[in-house]
């Protein structure tokens, strides 16, 4: 099942921004998606899953590119993991990071809810251009009356 | 079938997100609705409560646009900004997107087909793969300054400061 990450992370900011934000932070939201949205809420923590998505790593390759200590990686990756966005692989001694798309994707419905916010855009968009094809045929009166309405 | 059971959200690949929806009107008006800030200001506006704030559209190729919307109750604010890379009224459009706060670029080709009068909306959002590493990169070290001042984003959040804080656009 191909998912975009970075899509799918993007869809979880938007939705974030202009639904979770704006009522209260998770105000209706159930335990599991509050750890989702809390999770997905930092940067670098997009950026760890934006990684995973390329392929599984250890701690240390995932501190790598990071201007981080891996203690404070490892505090990142807690926070996904309890989340279920990421599991540990077999490896003993590596513990390889790797990324838990599908759950992210099925748990949370994110296409759906961007789906949503643009079928609400879609439809305002459906009156707009109702409104435009029957406006009256002579477009010229028409912006005239604009006109002196505005001055 | 209405025009809301057209409206299809997919995902084709692992990198893209694409959007179909058809609409009763010649794809010149569609067009129109696309890239004239009165009329998008009408209708790209996302869940209730929000209006479109900013809106500088970029209507030929190496212009920059940008967009805002802002919550009327709560005053949260964001954007989302990019630059032209084609355009052909009206047929096409392809730009470059960087949302506040979100981490990568995408490539938004938007594309306006007209049959009997309808008009076919395809929105397709491109995710560079082979960025993730630099973006990764890029916000990790971001980030990685922030931190260490503080937790910013569990002091700034949910304020709008804090989304205006992240934005990396």
């Amino acid at each position: 099942m191909g998912i975009a990450i970075l899509g799918l992370t993007r869809v979880v900011h938007l939705y974030n921004l202009m639904v979770v934000q704006p009522m209260g932070y998770g105000m209706n939201a159930s335990s599991r998606l509050n750890a989702v949205f809390a999770a997905l809420a930092d940067p670098t923590r997009r950026a760890i899953l934006a990684r995973l998505a390329s392929g599984q790593a250890s701690v240390t390759q995932l501190a790598r590119p990071f201007a981080m200590s891996q203690p404070a990686i490892s505090k990142h990756l807690k926070v996904l993991e309890r989340a279920g966005l990421i599991s540990r692989g077999r490896d003993a001694q590596r513990r390889p990071r790797r990324l838990e798309a599908r759950r992210l994707a099925e748990a949370t419905g994110w296409l759906e809810r961007y789906r949503k916010i643009w079928e609400g855009n879609y439809q305002r968009l459906d009156a707009l251009l109702n409104e435009l094809q029957t406006q009256p045929k002579n477009p010229r009166n028409k912006k005239r009356e604009k006109e002196a309405i505005h001055d | 079938m209405t025009n809301s059971d057209t409206f299809k959200v997919t995902t084709p690949s692992d990198r893209e997100i694409v959007m179909t929806r058809v609409f009763n009107a010649p794809r010149r008006l569609v067009f129109d609705a696309h890239t004239k800030p009165e009329l998008m200001k009408r209708w790209l506006l996302g869940p209730p409560g929000w209006e479109m704030v900013v809106c500088d559209v970029a209507l030929k190729v190496g212009d920059r646009y940008r967009y805002e919307w802002r919550n009327t109750a709560s005053g949260h604010q964001f954007g989302t900004g990019g630059v032209c890379r084609e355009f052909v009224p009206p047929d096409r459009v392809v730009n470059t997107e960087v949302m506040d706060g979100q981490p990568g670029e995408c490539l938004v080709t938007t594309t306006f087909v007209e049959q009997d009068s309808k008009t076919t909306l395809k929105l397709s959002m491109l995710f560079e793969s082979r960025e993730i590493r630099d973006i990764a990169l890029k916000s990790g070290m971001e980030h990685g300054v922030a931190a260490s001042y503080n937790r910013l984003d569990e002091v700034l959040a949910p304020g709008a400061a804090g989304v205006a804080t992240h934005g990396c656009a």
